[in-house]
């Protein structure tokens, strides 16, 4: 392939988000400008991933600048994987956003397709400095996305989500202003192996790891994660929960381990950290009363486990990872987008006026069932094959707290999402309990709306449907991933093969 | 030390502006702390190099490193713009208390 192709992953969406901006078009055209680009991604990445599944690596000096002054893009099966894993959420929460209706709103597409631009820039670029300003391409949709649509207090969370995100990447800002200070480049090639024979370049990428961790939301700076999501509407979650904090964690497994080189010496760090991130985040579920809330807290949870891989950082730690990562992002977004298509037929997500919907929506039932029995990491989904390597990972690194924190937190997982199970799906709708409710004036809007019980429509349903359908056959045909985690790890381990690609031109 | 000390003082106001509860002093604080980390930017370039970086004025060591200076008008941009938006999101509530009942 050439890898003059790969800008065009940024390119496309941004060109159609141009495009959405300045046409004023029937609905049915502006629809087709939006899944198209991504359309067009999610096939890219997929030759991505098949040209690169043996090791290969790719990199272009856009527009052919010299290195230093160029914008360097890199692809290996890892960033190809992921790149393939952002455009199928993309353009599945797309779908769900038109279904909903979210894209009549002005910007709506156009921002969208910025974000995925974005997202797109920072799994390809090869330069630390590059990766701050497409995590802000990425960012800078999202704040318009977060406070144009949404529940209650959108501004509210807006205002949380917008200051914490720019004070995070001015963190990231220094964190690259003191590396290029010690090292005197900012180019990941260059900066192979710098902050294990230098502590000085270890100091700012250290900084540099710590803003990536607060935007990956892990304990004790998750906070901020568990407040915004719930306000944000249900596509714009799913949309945010498969894009923004896996960007960061895709970026805390590659610099650790091309600028760290996997340095030992730091790793204790990690695993207590993201051991905790898994214990915290369950916990927080625990108090919720909402799906989306729960969910949230759940997310934080995961996190941990998926950063684990990189704190271990065995070859059978990183494919782990990888692996957990891939499944984490689908799953994840599956189980956004069906408690969504509840939240935006009946208008609410809280547990106690919701009811026997197994009975009415048996195929969103199964849905459901299906990803939160996979996030549970119950066979014969993709979270059991995750879960499983990860914990012989953590065993064969004598990594005995963290294997038991893993299975403990499985098990409080599965039982929460039994809690949504009970609280949504199964029993009765609370209006059959109680024929004739004295409904307060304020809550009368949303008992109407329940007694009504409107019907779910099919188009809400099939986006999460794909995607728990995505989880079963990676569960079923696991070993697919797993190769190509097991290559990206290889990747990881010995990185002389992304260095040679960045720097051998 | 002059950059150092300022950049210092910056930081300390940023982040005590930033510990407050109204909107459009956090958004202040964190103009603050984005500038002290442009500073931090053009010290990590040094600062004692001071000749023209073209070509025809010769390879002088004492040429400035262009790249911070690239990297510092990038930054400059995206705060600037964020930080309207945020002053947008301050105007656009009751308000501009971050505290809520809820």
């Amino acid at each position: 392939m050439n890898a003059a192709l790969l800008p065009l992953f940024v390119a496309v969406p941004l060109v159609g988000a141009g495009l959405l901006t300045v046409l004023r078009g029937p609905l049915w055209l502006r629809r087709i400008l939006l899944l198209l680009p991504t359309t067009v991604s999610l096939l890219g990445a997929s030759g991505l991933v098949w040209l690169t599944r043996d090791g290969a690596v790719f990199a272009h000096n856009v527009g052919l600048w010299q290195d230093g002054v160029a914008i360097p893009f890199v692809a290996d099966v890892l960033s190809a994987l992921m790149l393939w894993t952002t455009s199928l959420l993309a353009l599945v929460c797309s779908a769900f956003a038109i279904a909903t209706g979210d894209d009549r709103r002005s910007f709506f597409s156009p921002l969208v397709l910025v974000l995925t631009a974005g997202v797109s820039g920072a799994l390809l670029t090869g330069d630390i400095f590059n990766m701050f300003v497409f995590i802000e391409v990425m960012l800078l949709p999202s704040y318009g996305l977060l406070a144009m649509l949404g529940a209650m207090g959108r501004l509210r969370a807006g205002r949380i989500y917008v200051t914490v995100n720019l004070l995070t990447s001015t963190i990231f800002l220094a964190g690259v202003a003191l590396v290029y200070a010690a090292a005197g480049t900012v180019h990941m090639g260059e900066l192979a192996g710098a902050a294990k024979d230098d502590p000085v370049v270890a100091v700012g990428m250290g900084v540099v790891i710590l803003a990536l961790s607060i935007k990956a939301a892990v304990v004790p700076v998750h906070g901020w994660l568990a407040r915004t999501y719930p306000a944000a509407s249900p596509a714009i979650t799913a949309l945010f929960s498969g894009l923004h904090t896996k960007v960061a964690i895709y970026a805390i497994y590659r610099l650790y381990a091309l600028v760290f080189d996997g340095d030992a010496k730091f790793l204790w760090i990690g695993v207590v950290a993201f051991t905790l991130t898994m214990l915290i985040g369950v916990m927080g579920a625990v108090g919720e009363g909402t799906t989306r809330s729960i969910l949230v807290f759940h997310m934080i949870s995961q996190i941990g486990y998926i950063l684990l891989g990189v704190a271990l950082f065995t070859e059978l730690g990183l494919m782990a990872g990888i692996f957990y990562l891939i499944h984490h992002m689908i799953v994840k977004a599956s189980l956004f987008l069906s408690t969504g298509a509840i939240e935006h037929t009946y208008g609410t997500g809280a547990l106690d006026r919701l009811g026997g919907i197994a009975r009415r929506e048996p195929l969103l039932a199964l849905v459901f069932m299906g990803a939160a029995l996979s996030l549970a990491g119950l066979p014969p989904f993709s979270g059991f094959v995750a879960k499983l390597t990860l914990v012989v990972a953590a065993v064969d690194d004598a990594q005995w707290t963290a294997m038991a924190v893993m299975i403990a937190v499985s098990l409080i997982t599965l039982m929460s999402m039994l809690k949504i199970w009970g609280g949504v799906f199964w029993g009765r709708a609370p209006d059959e309990d109680a024929p004739a409710p004295v409904e307060a004036g304020s809550d009368g809007a949303v008992a109407t709306a329940t007694r009504t019980t409107p019907k779910i429509r099919t188009a809400l349903i099939v986006p999460g449907l794909i995607l728990t359908a995505t989880t079963l056959g990676i569960g079923l045909g696991a070993q697919v991933l797993l190769d190509l985690s097991a290559q990206a790890a290889a990747g990881l381990l010995d990185t002389s093969g992304y260095v040679e690609a960045v720097l051998g031109r | 030390m002059t950059l150092a000390i300022t950049i210092g003082v910056m930081v300390a106001g940023g982040v005590y502006l930033m510990l407050q509860r109204g909107m459009v002093r956090i958004v202040l604080g964190l103009i603050l702390v984005g500038h002290a980390v442009n500073l931090l930017i053009m010290s990590a370039g040094g600062v004692y190099r001071r000749d023209l970086p073209l070509l025809q004025f010769g390879t002088a060591p004492t040429a400035a490193d262009p790249l911070p200076q690239a990297f510092v008008l990038t930054a400059i941009v995206i705060a600037f713009s964020i930080a309207i938006y945020m002053l947008t999101l301050a105007a656009s509530g009751s308000d501009d208390d971050t505290e809520d009942a809820s």
